[in-house]
């Protein structure tokens, strides 16, 4: 018998980490956002748990804002495979109308992601949340545990943080407290797409490229995804061929110029192309450090 | 950037644009190596895996603006690229230019993917570089060529050692500081082999470099033409790790029952060892019971066979009862099972070890509680010698021996790490404190039998028409345990019943004569009156004891050695300033002026019970209302028989 492979044993290591979570924790929930990492993150719990359907619910903290493929995509997926999906939108933000548009993007992930997180997980009780996470992603990142706890109030303290050798994971806690686990911590971006063209793992089409219609903002191409978005003087939409590296908020992630349409096409621009993944993202474009900072904040 | 890279690089993206499948299938029988870099302060860790993912070519156009402007605002290079900006992360580090915990980095080479841990230099950080260490199968080992090895060289290296690492590579680094002298390079790589001849490394390799001139990391250099061998790169890519672990006896630790439905009944886990096949006879153990593999179910059909590393789910041709915590095994070759062990620790909190004091140890896939009960020596890591001690400090090295409440399935950390290793979590704050590796069991555990006796604990309590109990009254010194305590008694025994009171008078001057005052020996002292208790609970007594007791885990460790209903806490709660008003034996005048160290209350804490069985408020009440309000709260069920 041959040796494995390197994905076999990312495979291996994130399907253990899953098993210790449902073996240990009273009631965990794992964190589904559509995107890619969480598609493999859901398809390897499938692999970690059959035949038993998973142990724990879904959960898709929605900020309204999300592209309409990507709730297309989640209620289809979720049917196909008879999943208890929760999803949890923050009604005291949509109250107050905020929005990317009319609040700008640091208020409106705070309230919409970060404060409707926190409320997700008070209001069930959740003791760990799974999320999607990989360690190449971002600094701070690089340096977090994969069960990375958290205080009553959601606070993630980077200088305290337990130590965690070999894979046997401490996941104790005090009433009120969380333990966030990173099933996916060590793998690459190159890992994943290459773990769903070899697994053939269903993801949204907004990542493969196709004619869409955008506008170009602060440098940034904009997908007009529907009739919310105020169109500024000057501006009209122009179908592009584009895709998209990472999906959120519609209004928030930039689309790329791209003629990729099949894996193979995406993950070959991918290893051509010279900019990071994040950087599509408006939210790391604040300060120094601004990941880190969020995640204190409880940012997941 | 040099020819070479540049040919490399070309070539990738030529294959990549070209035949992007062929590129894939390449990518996908890549071999995947984890290793760890360490070495002193200041050596040069985070500017070497800048360089590398900076020459393998993983740094983006945006990260590389990024670093080039920190490097302006912040670097150390005088403006110049400064690597380590790339992996010191946390905005802490970055403001005090150190790195303060472990950080994952990956890259890749054609031959090989890598995942890296770089780890801290600095001493109190050393157990965020076993944490490191634990998953790496090569160490790195930075030394400066100007300073040699020094005292956390050896530290780093004793440790990754310990922790199982059998490749070293040496970089002696900073060579373009000592002009590419070759005598230098020769000088430490000597030192180094003289102090690494008492460790256990099966290949140490010395390569002469610079990282931030990039000379002998992913490049030759034409600076030192004197050496001949491979660059970091190079031998990285060609060291050959693979432990065996395929062949070894199979060993299924059992992490999750996976029961659908009545028609399957699974167990998962990830393989520690060996190879498994459908029909191969197997052994669960503790239990013994045996049976055959009926299948290896997956998601993607049942699999002919599975091995070492693998994360699956086996079926059994028998209906027999398996949970977490249990192992299956080779039917032949099994594992031991043992309630008691020798094994290495590394203490990793500011909290020292306390030995008798229970904890939460947490192997693989079961989490029991246990003790220390003798920690045998300190390693001064240094010297690599032996010295005696009564605790371990943080990032102290120390073997010990263990008592486990409840037997698990282990194999020798040397054999297999997997069935060897464990952590140590703090029961009440949930912290990991320690990290541990097995050497043996110790044989006494089987050897020694409780004798079951006809004349038992419920026939002598019966005999005195009472129900045995411990109350076990704590408080500040002062606080009026032993008066109340006393008067408990007297008026116990004007009822016939019969007790017998333990305090410090009578404790302190025979049994426990060998304790002082420091946490380990309060620990004991506390041990030693709830093993006695305990025999005296056997014989049918009620106990009384009056000591401080100041700490809620050796009480609760108390409380868990008898059954439950047999430990009552009473609370003797007196203000600190009422006990110092007191003062009968002059000792608060004593701790104040500094003539007493650890002095409960002062220099050393006192935890208040969370739920005391009995809460007495003495600010308010006689010693006699006190005994009367006790022996009202045990009346119904303890003296009514």
């Amino acid at each position: 018998m041959t040796d494995l492979t390197h994905l076999q044993r990312l495979e291996a290591e994130s399907i253990h980490i899953m098993r210790e979570v449902a073996a240990t924790c009273d009631n965990p929930v794992m964190l589904y956002s559509i995107g890619k990492d969480s598609s493999v993150m859901l398809h390897l719990a499938m692999k970690a748990f059959h035949p038993s359907k998973l142990p724990f619910p879904l959960m898709h903290v929605d900020t309204t804002w999300k592209f309409r493929e990507m709730i297309a995509f989640r209620e289809k997926f979720v049917a196909d495979h008879d999943l208890n999906l929760l999803v949890h939108i923050n009604e005291q933000g949509v109250e107050q109308g905020i929005g990317p548009f009319s609040h700008g993007s640091a208020v409106h992930t705070d309230v919409m992601k970060t404060q409707g997180l926190k409320q997700a997980l008070d209001k069930y009780g959740f003791d760990a949340a799974f999320g999607g996470a990989r360690r190449d992603e971002e600094k701070s990142r690089a340096k977090e545990r994969i069960f990375s706890f958290r205080s009553a109030q959601h606070r993630w303290d980077p200088k305290n943080q337990r130590p965690e050798l070999w894979n046997i994971y401490n996941n104790r806690i005090s009433k009120g407290e969380s333990m966030r686990v990173f099933p996916l911590s060590n793998w690459t971006e190159l890992d994943i797409w290459q773990y769903i063209h070899l697994e053939n793992i269903p993801i949204v089409p907004l990542y493969f490229a196709a004619r869409r219609p955008v506008v170009e903002r602060d440098g940034m191409l904009v997908m007009v995804d529907d009739d919310r978005m105020p169109l500024l003087d000057g501006e009209e939409p122009e179908m592009k061929m584009v895709r998209f590296r990472t999906l959120g908020c519609y209004p928030l992630t930039g689309a790329v110029e791209s003629t990729a349409a099949t894996l193979p096409e995406i993950i070959q621009e991918m290893l051509l192309t010279r900019t990071s993944e994040r950087q599509g993202r408006a939210i790391d474009k604040d300060a120094h450090a601004s990941m880190e900072q969020k995640k204190q904040e409880g940012y997941f | 950037m040099t020819e070479n890279s540049k040919t490399y690089e070309t070539a990738q993206s030529d294959l990549i644009a070209s035949d992007i499948d062929a590129y894939l299938t390449e990518q996908e029988h890549k071999s995947f190596l984890r290793f760890i870099t360490c070495g002193s302060v200041d050596d040069g860790k985070s500017t070497l895996i800048g360089r590398l993912l900076y020459d393998s070519k993983l740094i983006f156009e945006d990260q590389l603006a990024s670093l080039e402007d920190d490097s302006k605002k912040i670097g150390t290079q005088g403006g110049e690229i400064d690597f380590a900006l790339l992996v010191d992360g946390l905005a802490a580090e970055r403001e005090q230019g150190i790195t303060i915990d472990v950080a994952y980095r990956f890259f890749a080479t054609d031959k090989r993917k890598f995942i890296v841990a770089d780890t801290p230099g600095h001493e109190q950080y050393t157990r965020n570089m076993a944490t490191g260490a634990s998953s790496a199968d090569v160490a790195v080992i930075l030394i400066d060529a100007r300073r040699g090895v020094l005292t956390q060289t050896r530290r780093h290296s004793y440790i990754v050692n310990l922790l199982g690492i059998r490749h070293a590579v040496v970089a002696i680094n900073k060579m373009d500081l000592v002009d590419y002298d070759q005598e230098v390079f020769q000088a430490i790589e000597k030192e180094f082999r003289t102090f690494a001849e008492n460790l256990d490394f099966s290949s140490i390799h010395f390569i002469p470099m610079s990282a931030l001139k990039g000379d002998n990391i992913m490049d030759v250099g034409d600076h030192m033409n004197w050496y001949d061998g491979p660059t970091l790169m190079a031998h990285l890519e060609s060291i050959d790790v693979s432990h065996e672990r395929a062949a070894q006896p199979f060993r299924l630790p059992v992490q999750w029952v996976n029961r659908p439905n009545l028609d399957f009944r699974g167990f998962s886990g990830t393989i520690a060892a060996g190879t498994i096949k459908p029909g191969d006879p197997i052994i669960a153990l503790p239990s013994g019971k045996t049976s055959h593999v009926k299948a290896i179910a997956t998601y993607d059909g049942d699999l002919g066979q599975a091995m070492a590393d693998q994360a699956i789910t086996l079926t059994l041709t028998d209906e027999i009862d398996i949970s977490r915590g249990d192992v299956i095994s080779e039917f032949d070759k099994r594992p031991e099972v043992t309630d008691q062990f020798q094994a290495k620790i590394i203490w990793m909190h500011d909290q020292p070890l306390l030995p008798g004091r229970p904890y939460l140890i947490k192997t693989t896939n079961k989490t029991v509680t246990g003790e220390v009960t003798e920690l045998k020596y300190k390693v001064n890591v240094n010297s690599l010698e032996h010295e005696a001690g009564k605790t371990l400090e943080l990032n102290e090295v120390g073997l010990c021996n263990f008592n486990l409440d409840t037997p698990v399935v282990y194999e020798p950390y040397r054999d297999n790490a997997a069935l060897g290793a464990f952590i140590m979590i703090d029961k009440i704050t949930n912290v990991t404190v320690a990290a541990g590796m097995i050497d043996f069991g110790l044989r006494r555990a089987t050897n020694v039998h409780w004798q079951a006796v006809d004349v038992n604990k419920d026939v002598r309590a019966e005999q005195k028409r009472q129900k045995p109990v411990v109350l076990w009254f704590t408080g500040l010194s002062a606080s009026g345990k032993s008066t109340i305590a006393n008067l408990v008694e007297k008026k116990l025994h004007a009822r016939g019943k019969h007790t017998y009171l333990l305090d410090g008078d009578n404790v302190r001057h025979g049994l426990n004569r060998d304790l002082g005052f420091v946490d380990a020996d309060r620990v004991e002292n506390i041990r030693r009156v709830g093993e006695v208790a305990k025999l005296m609970i056997d014989a049918g007594l009620i106990v009384l004891t009056a000591f401080i007791s100041p700490f809620r885990a050796e009480r609760r460790m108390v409380r868990q050695m008898l059954e439950d209903h047999e430990f009552v806490e009473v609370f003797v709660d007196t203000p600190l300033e009422i006990c110092e008003q007191r003062d009968p034996k002059g000792l608060y005048k004593k701790a104040r002026s500094g003539e007493i160290k650890n002095f409960t209350g002062f220099d050393s804490p006192y935890e208040q019970p969370e739920r005391a069985d009995i809460h007495l408020h003495t600010g308010n009440m006689s010693a006699e209302d006190a005994a009367d309000a006790v022996i009202a709260k045990i009346e119904e069920q303890y003296l009514s028989t």
